[in-house]
C-alpha cells in the first residue's frame, strides 16, 4: 500500500491507501481554482517534458491529459502511436527507449494490453509513468475523477467543500456499478477508489459480464437490479463495448438494454438525490437512455470537466518533486 | 504550528527543535497594530487596498492585519489568500509540497496589494508570489509586510513593513505564529 | 574413448551405496564399493555427491529449424548438458513443424553432432494444425517414439481417437498438451481472482482437466498410450494417477515451474512468467509437490521454451508463452523433494528413469539411434551419467546460462544443488560445473 503518489508512478489505484487517494483529491481542489482563473496556467512543471503515448486512440482522455500538462507549463511530446508506424508487435522496450532518448520526465500511457504501463515503468525507472488506461486492468485517473466529482457534489449539497470533508462523505456511501464490469478498467479503478475511501460498492450485470471470482472482490453482487437502483446513492454506468454486446457475452444489445440499461422507467426508481456517472463515451440508448443522460442527476459533464484538475494533480504529485529524500 | 523556514518543503516533516521564544502573543499583536498604522500612513487611498496573505504561514497575520486596518480606517479592506506552491522555483529539487487553497474573490487590477507573510528569508517565496499575482491581474503596486525579517536574502527583495528584524544564522530556524516567535534549529538539517 | 573413475560418490543404482563407478570405452565397466583405478584413468572425486544415470528431458523446445535466434539444437544441447541431461526429446513445434521424415532426420542428424542424445518427438498432425494425421509410421521407423502437437492439444476428439488407434500397433505413445482451446481462448494466465484483478483473460483449470479426462477415456476406448505433458493442476494429476492405477497405458509429467511458482508471479506483468498451461494457485503447486514426494509422478520434464528477449518484452497478452528449464530443473526437483531430506532414488526416478522409460530410451527398449539412458548403473550400461552435488548453492544469472535465450523465471534466485559432472556418450561433457 502506498500512502502517497508523490514521486511515484501511477499505475493502479489498487495499491493506494485512503490517505494517498485523499491527497490527490485535495490537491485537485487547488487546481480547480487554477482552472477558474482568467489565466489557467501555472509555471509548476516549466522545463519538464511529458510524453503522451497513446497506443489506443482516446480523444477525450488524451486531450484532458495534455491540457493538464500544458496548464502546468510542461512541454508535451504527443505521440499518436495508434495511428503511427508503431504497431502491435513492437517491443514496448524499444518504443519507450526511443522516447526516453529525447529526455522525458514523465510518460502518460494508454495501451490496449493490461499491464503495459507497468512493464514500461520497469524499462525506464527514472521516468514517472502515468497509466491512462491499460487493457482491462486499470484507468486510475478515471477512478480518481469519479471519486472527486462525487465528493464535490456531495460537499456542495452539505454546504461544505471537498477539501474540508476529506474522505468523510464516502463513509457508507452506496455506489452501484452497472454493466460490463468484466471488461472494464474503469470499474476496476472505481472499485479500488470507492472501497478504499470507505464506500460500499455493489455491482449489477449479466453473469457473463461479471469478472471471475467476483465473490472474492470487496463488493456485493446485486441479485435484483431494480432494488439496487433504489439502494444506490451513486450509479456508475459503464460503456458496453459494442463488439462484446452481441454474441457470446449477451444475446443482443437490445436484451442488454432491456435487462441492465438505465432506461427512463428505471431512472424513476432512483431517489432524487442519486447521482448518475458515466465515463464516456456513452452508447446512448444502450446502457443509458438519452433522456436519462441529460437529467440534472447525471454528473457526466462534470466528470469531463474534473478530468483536467485531477490530471494536473496527478502530474504535479508524481513529477514535480525530485525523488531525493530530505536531508540528502 | 506553522513554521516558516525556507525552503518550505524542508519543514514539511517538522523537526523543529526549539531554543528560545523571542516574542510573545502580545508582542505580535502590538507589532501588527503598528504595521497597520504604517500602512494607513503610507497609502492615502485605502479603497484601493487589498491584503493578500501567503499560504499557510502568512494567513493569520493577514487576517489580523486586515481587521486592524478596517478598525483604524473604517474602510472595507478585502482579504485574499494565495498559495504560491505552483510558482516555486525549487520544486524539482525538493519533495512535493502539499498545496493549500488560493482564495482571491476580487479583481486585483489597479489595486495596491499588501502581501503578508510570516518570515522573510531568501525572498524566493515572495518572488513566487509576485509571479502568481501577475497571473491574477495587473496591480497598481505591491507592498510587502512580514512579521519577521531574518536576513539572508538571495533576491533583490525588501519588506515595506516589518514586525521584527531578527538577524539569524543560516543554521537556525525561525517559527512565527500568531502566538509568538521562536528560534531553534531543524533537527534533520545537514544530515 | 576416455576412461573415468568416479570415486566415492553416493551411487544411486539398484541399491544406494557409497562407492566407485568405472567408465571405460563408453560403457560402465565396474561398480563397487572400491574399484582400483587402472592406469591412465581420470579419477573424479564424487565425495558427498550423488552419482546416477544422466537426466532425460521429455520436453525440450530447441527452436531449430525456424527460430534459431532463441535456441539451436547445439545451444539447447549444451544447456541440457549443463543441467545434467544426457538425453532430451526435441519437441516438434519448430517452423516448419517436425511432421515428416526429412525434418525429423534433420534434427536427428544435427542432434547426433552434439555431445548428448537428441531424440525427436514427431507431430501428430500435419503442420500441427490438428486436421490431418502426420505420417506416424514413417517417423516411427526412424526411431520416433513420442508424438505430440505440443504448444496446443489435439482439439478434435475424433482425430485424437483415430491417432490413438493408429499409433497403438506402432508401439509409440502420443503426448498431449492438455488445454481446450475454446475454454482457454485469449487467455494469458490462470483464470481466477488474480487474473480478474489484473484484467488479464484467464485460462481456466478446467480447460486442462477436461482434455485430460477426454483423453483418459479415449485411451480406455482405443488402448493407445498417452503421455500427459506438463500437468499443472491437482485434479489433472489425480485423474492421471487414477487412470494409471486402473492399469491404463498413461503416464504424466510435471514441469519445474508448475511445482515451484504460482499465479501471483504474474502480478508484475512480467511476460517471463507467461506459460501454457499457466502458473496455478498455490494449492495446485502444493499438490504437485506432494505427489512428487509420494512417488506418484512419472517424470519431471522441463518444457524448456526459449524465446528471444524482444518477444518477452511484448505486452503480457501478446508475448509468447514459455520459459527456460534445462539448467535449473535438477535443483528445483531436489528442492521440491525436500532438499536435504530428499530421497536420491526418487530424484533419479523423476529426472532420469521415469522419463527414459516413457521416451523408450532404456537399454531394454533398444533405442534405434541413441545410447541407453535411465539405467540402474550396472556394468554394460552405456556411460550416460551425472554427478549431482546437493551441497552447492548457486544463484541463477540469465547471462550465465548456456541457452541462447534469457527467459528464466528464476533470475536472482538462489538454488540448492547443482550438476557437477555430466558424462554423455562416454565422454566428459561437463566437469566441475563447466562445459568441457
Amino acid at each position: 500500500m502506498l500512502d502517497t503518489i508523490r514521486g511515484s508512478n501511477l499505475l493502479t489505484l489498487a495499491d493506494l491507501s485512503r490517505d494517498a487517494l485523499v491527497e490527490v483529491l485535495d490537491t485537485a481542489e487547488s487546481f480547480v481554482e487554477v482552472n477558474q482563473r482568467a489565466i489557467k496556467k501555472v509555471p509548476t512543471l516549466k522545463g519538464r517534458v511529458v510524453a503522451s503515448l497513446f497506443y489506443e486512440e482516446s480523444t477525450r482522455t488524451r486531450l484532458s491529459f495534455e491540457t493538464a500538462a500544458k496548464r502546468l507549463s510542461a512541454d508535451v511530446l504527443s505521440l499518436a502511436v495508434a495511428s503511427s508506424s508503431v504497431k502491435k508487435g513492437e517491443s514496448l522496450r524499444d518504443t519507450i527507449a526511443t522516447i526516453d532518448a529525447l529526455g522525458i520526465d514523465g510518460v502518460i500511457m494508454r495501451h490496449q494490453s493490461s499491464g503495459a504501463a507497468q512493464q514500461v515503468s520497469r524499462y525506464v525507472p527514472h521516468v514517472r509513468v502515468i497509466n491512462a488506461g491499460d487493457g482491462l486492468h486499470q484507468h486510475p485517473t478515471q477512478g480518481l475523477l469519479d471519486a472527486f466529482s462525487v465528493r464535490q457534489v456531495l460537499a456542495q449539497r452539505r454546504g461544505t467543500t471537498g477539501l474540508e470533508s476529506g474522505s468523510e462523505l464516502f463513509q457508507g456511501l452506496r455506489v452501484l456499478l452497472v454493466g460490463d464490469i468484466r471488461h472494464s478498467r474503469v470499474a476496476r479503478s472505481d472499485i479500488a477508489a470507492f472501497c478504499a475511501l470507505g464506500a460500499e460498492v455493489r455491482v449489477a450485470a449479466p453473469g457473463t459480464l461479471l469478472p471471475d471470482e467476483i465473490a472474492q472482490w470487496p463488493v456485493t453482487v446485486s441479485q435484483n437490479f431494480d432494488e439496487a437502483l433504489e439502494w444506490a446513492d451513486v450509479v456508475g454506468l459503464l460503456r458496453l463495448q459494442r463488439e462484446r454486446g452481441t454474441g457470446s457475452f449477451v444475446p443482443s444489445l437490445s436484451e442488454f438494454t432491456a435487462t441492465y440499461g438505465l432506461t427512463v422507467e428505471r431512472a424513476r426508481r432512483l431517489r432524487p438525490s442519486t447521482l448518475i456517472m458515466h465515463p464516456g463515451p456513452m452508447n446512448r440508448g444502450v446502457e443509458i437512455d438519452s433522456r436519462v443522460a441529460d437529467l440534472p442527476a447525471a454528473i457526466i459533464t462534470r466528470q469531463v470537466t474534473n478530468g483536467v484538475p485531477i490530471r494536473m494533480a496527478v502530474l504535479y504529485l508524481t513529477i514535480a518533486g525530485s525523488s531525493v529524500e530530505v536531508g540528502q | 504550528m506553522t513554521s516558516s523556514n525556507e525552503p518550505l518543503a524542508r519543514n514539511a516533516g517538522g523537526g523543529f527543535v526549539e531554543k528560545s521564544r523571542l516574542l510573545g502573543a502580545d508582542d505580535i499583536q502590538r507589532a501588527l497594530r503598528r504595521m497597520a498604522h504604517e500602512i494607513v500612513e503610507r497609502n492615502t487611498d485605502l479603497s484601493r487596498l487589498s491584503i493578500i496573505g501567503l499560504q499557510k504561514g502568512g494567513e493569520p497575520f493577514a487576517v489580523t492585519l486586515a481587521a486592524n486596518l478596517r478598525e483604524i480606517s473604517g474602510a472595507q479592506i478585502p482579504l485574499g489568500l494565495l498559495d504560491v506552491t505552483f510558482y516555486r522555483d525549487d520544486l524539482a529539487s525538493n519533495p512535493v509540497p502539499t498545496t493549500s487553497a488560493t482564495q482571491i474573490d476580487h479583481d486585483l487590477t489597479d489595486r495596491t496589494i499588501v502581501v503578508v507573510d510570516d518570515v522573510l528569508y531568501t525572498g524566493r517565496t515572495i518572488r513566487a508570489a509576485l509571479n502568481a499575482l501577475s497571473d491574477w491581474g495587473r496591480p497598481r503596486s505591491v507592498q510587502l509586510a512580514v512579521m519577521v525579517d531574518r536576513g539572508h536574502r538571495e533576491l533583490p527583495i525588501r519588506p515595506d513593513y516589518v514586525g521584527k528584524n531578527l538577524p539569524t544564522a543560516q543554521s537556525e530556524a525561525i517559527v512565527a505564529t500568531i502566538e509568538g516567535v521562536w528560534i531553534g534549529s531543524l533537527g534533520e538539517q545537514h544530515a | 574413448m576416455s576412461s573415468f573413475l568416479l570415486r566415492q560418490g553416493l551411487v544411486v543404482g539398484v541399491s544406494t551405496f557409497i562407492g566407485d563407478v568405472l567408465v571405460q570405452d563408453g560403457q560402465i565397466s565396474e561398480v563397487a564399493a572400491h574399484v582400483e583405478a587402472p592406469s591412465g584413468v581420470k579419477v573424479i572425486d564424487a565425495t558427498g555427491c550423488w552419482v546416477g544415470p544422466g537426466f532425460v528431458d521429455l520436453h525440450t523446445h530447441l527452436r531449430e529449424p525456424g527460430r534459431e535466434a532463441a535456441e539451436t539444437i547445439e545451444s539447447g544441447a549444451r544447456a541440457a548438458a549443463m543441467g545434467g541431461y544426457t538425453a532430451i526429446v526435441a519437441m516438434p513445434n519448430t517452423e516448419p513443424a517436425l511432421d515428416n521424415v526429412s525434418l525429423v532426420s534433420y534434427v536427428l542428424d544435427r542432434g547426433a553432432r552434439t555431445p548428448i542424445d537428441v531424440a525427436v518427438a514427431g507431430a501428430i498432425t500435419v503442420g500441427r494444425h490438428g486436421e490431418l494425421l502426420a505420417p506416424l509410421a514413417e517417423m516411427a521407423a526412424l526411431g520416433v517414439r513420442l508424438f505430440t502437437d505440443d504448444g496446443m492439444g489435439v482439439q478434435d476428439s475424433l482425430l485424437m481417437r483415430r491417432a490413438l488407434t493408429y499409433a497403438r500397433p506402432l508401439g509409440v505413445r502420443l503426448a498431449q498438451h492438455c488445454e481446450d482451446d475454446r475454454l482457454a481462448a485469449g487467455g494469458s494466465m490462470n483464470e481466477g481472482v488474480v487474473s480478474a484483478r489484473l484484467g488479464l483473460v484467464g485460462r481456466p483449470a478446467l480447460a486442462e482437466e477436461l482434455m485430460v479426462l477426454r483423453d483418459i477415456e479415449l485411451v480406455r476406448l482405443t488402448g493407445g498410450a498417452v503421455h500427459f505433458l506438463h500437468l499443472s493442476t491437482a485434479r489433472s494429476l489425480a485423474l492421471v494417477i487414477a487412470a494409471r492405477n486402473e492399469g491404463l497405458p498413461v503416464s504424466g509429467e510435471v514441469a519445474p515451474h508448475h511445482f515451484t511458482l504460482d499465479e501471483t508471479a504474474c502480478e508484475d506483468f512480467d511476460a517471463v512468467f507467461k506459460v501454457h498451461p499457466p502458473l496455478r494457485p498455490v494449492a495446485d503447486v502444493t499438490a504437485l509437490r506432494s505427489a512428487m514426494v509420494a512417488g506418484l509422478v512419472d517424470a519431471v520434464a522441463t518444457d524448456h521454451a526459449p524465446h528471444a528477449p524482444e518477444l518477452k518484452d511484448l505486452p503480457f497478452d501478446e508475448a509468447p508463452a514459455g520459459m527456460l528449464g534445462l539448467e535449473h530443473a535438477a535443483a528445483l526437483t531436489y528442492e521440491a523433494l525436500g532438499g536435504q531430506t530428499s530421497d536420491p532414488s526418487q530424484f533419479f526416478s523423476l529426472m532420469s528413469r521415469g522419463p527414459a522409460r516413457i521416451a523408450q530410451l532404456r537399454a531394454q527398449d533398444r533405442p534405434l539411434r541413441h545410447g541407453s539412458h535411465g539405467g540402474d548403473l550396472v556394468a554394460g550400461d552405456d556411460a550416460n551419467l551425472v554427478i549431482f552435488d546437493p551441497t552447492i548453492d548457486w544463484t541463477v544469472q540469465r547471462e550465465a546460462l548456456q541457452s541462447r535465450a534469457m527467459n528464466t523465471p528464476y533470475e536472482g534466485r538462489t538454488l540448492h544443488g547443482r550438476v557437477r559432472t555430466t558424462i554423455a556418450k562416454g565422454e566428459l561433457v561437463v566437469h566441475e560445473g563447466q562445459l568441457s
